[in-house]
């Protein structure tokens, strides 16, 4: 669980939410605050928070705080369940 | 993943025509106007040849709503800057499509970036990625920055050079790999002189930059001289120039590292045509430029007659496989028009 709200956090301090906003299900650009541009901001937080790269296809598979949490468990960083 | 700048010409034909062929029959099948516009000329099948599939002129875009799926499953359309010629292409993306297109940009580019997301210099000014109403340049810069990080923009926001921030950034970046993407008169004006100026170095970068000469023409500025003095006063030598188009979204055509022409990906070719006969014309013999790619599965995008003016150079004597071409410049207004207007009444 504790990974989980570190992802929490990342998402929203990079797209300008409120501490206590929902996360879990959101999508790219299903809200305002999550275009592209942020997207690249939540990418580059992800990457700093868990120290990890992202290349471009996992960029673009990013659509999703699920996809988040599925890349993040590929690097290792997170476990399932 | 292998590159994708490895079909010779003859393996290309072999790969594509089968390919190209079967989308031919699915536009055919899905889009009315593109239907009506195949039997007004009767094209039918067998196809024994690229070069012998039917070509729809790019500017029907502009007049004619033209898809391949239902409105339902149309995700985005995206629009052409429109600053030629009147009017804006419209092009429909369903949401496979909209997904394969930004991932075969990235797997072309690959060849010369690498694996990595490198640190990435913008020659440009961030408000082109934030105006609410992003033009066609800030769409280009922002489908660019999936491939990079750590973005630094080297125009301020007032669309001045800002050398303190592409000072800062190779200070930062500058000993290792890095990307610099911008449009190609951005990056003479506003990235080589204040580089020269400041004495940058710049040997590091991989330079990715597009949209052509004109702009630079009055400056006397051509290709062979903008590699050179890059390279003499920046120490930038790997530098990319590419062709494509919004009607072929996905889809570019990539200089190779010595500078000698414009390579297709695998997934796509030219045929360059005289524009009297419309016959492919022979090596070394200026003409329209047709793009095929077998990337446009939701619009009849495949096979597109530009209105730009080629030359293939060579064929399989380059530094990749393939037709090895440039772009010479825009078709006469008349040509292009006569071309249009046949089509129009047949669509």
């Amino acid at each position: 669980m504790a990974h989980l709200d570190r992802i929490r956090a990342v998402f929203r301090s990079s797209l300008n939410l409120a501490p206590d906003a929902e996360v879990d299900g959101l999508a790219y650009r299903a809200i305002p605050q999550w275009d592209s541009l942020a997207h690249m901001t939540l990418v580059a937080a992800l990457e700093d928070e868990f120290d990890i790269m992202i290349d471009t296809d996992d960029v673009l598979d990013l659509s999703s705080f699920d996809k988040a949490v599925a890349l993040l468990e590929k690097h290792g960083v997170v476990t399932a369940g | 993943m292998t590159g994708l700048f490895t079909l010779t010409s003859a393996e290309r034909e072999a790969r594509l025509l089968p390919e190209l062929a079967a989308l031919t029959e699915h536009h055919r099948r899905s889009c009315a106007p593109y239907r009506r516009i195949l039997d007004a000329i009767g094209a039918a099948p067998p196809w024994d040849r690229v070069a012998g599939l039917p070509w729809l002129p790019v500017r029907l875009f502009k007049t004619h709503e033209l898809k391949s799926i239902p409105d339902a499953e149309v995700f985005r359309v995206l629009t052409s800057s429109g600053t030629s010629g009147g009017g804006r292409s419209r092009i429909h993306l369903d949401r496979a499509a909209a997904a394969a297109q930004p991932r075969m940009l990235a797997a072309t580019l690959r060849q010369v970036l690498g694996p990595e997301r490198l640190p990435m210099l913008i020659v440009d000014t961030r408000s082109v990625v934030t105006d609410p109403a992003l033009s066609a340049r800030g769409a280009g810069v922002l489908g660019m920055m999936n491939l990079g990080r750590a973005h630094t923009f080297a125009l301020d926001e007032r669309g001045a050079p800002d050398p303190e921030a592409v000072k800062g950034f190779l200070a930062a970046h500058g000993g290792r790999p890095f990307l610099i993407f911008g449009f190609t008169f951005m990056a003479w004006l506003h990235l080589y002189a204040p580089a020269r100026e400041h004495g940058l170095d710049l040997s590091n970068g991989v330079l990715i930059h597009s949209g052509g000469w004109k702009k630079l023409a009055d400056r006397a500025v051509n290709p062979a001289e903008f590699r050179a003095k890059f390279a003499a006063d920046t120490g930038l030598r790997r530098i990319h120039d590419f062709y494509g188009m919004v009607e072929q979204i996905g889809t570019i055509f990539l200089e190779g590292p010595d500078g000698c022409g414009l390579y297709c990906p695998d997934f796509a070719d030219v045929v360059i045509r005289e524009p009297e006969t419309w016959r492919e014309a022979p090596v070394g013999t200026p003409g329209v430029i047709e793009v095929v790619s077998t990337l446009p599965t939701s619009y009849p995008g495949h096979v597109l007659l530009t209105e730009d003016l080629g030359i293939v150079h060579g064929i399989d004597d380059g530094a990749w496989p393939g037709k090895r071409f440039s772009v010479l410049g825009r078709l006469p207004r008349a040509e292009a028009r006569g071309c249009g207007d046949t089509y129009q009444e047949a669509a």
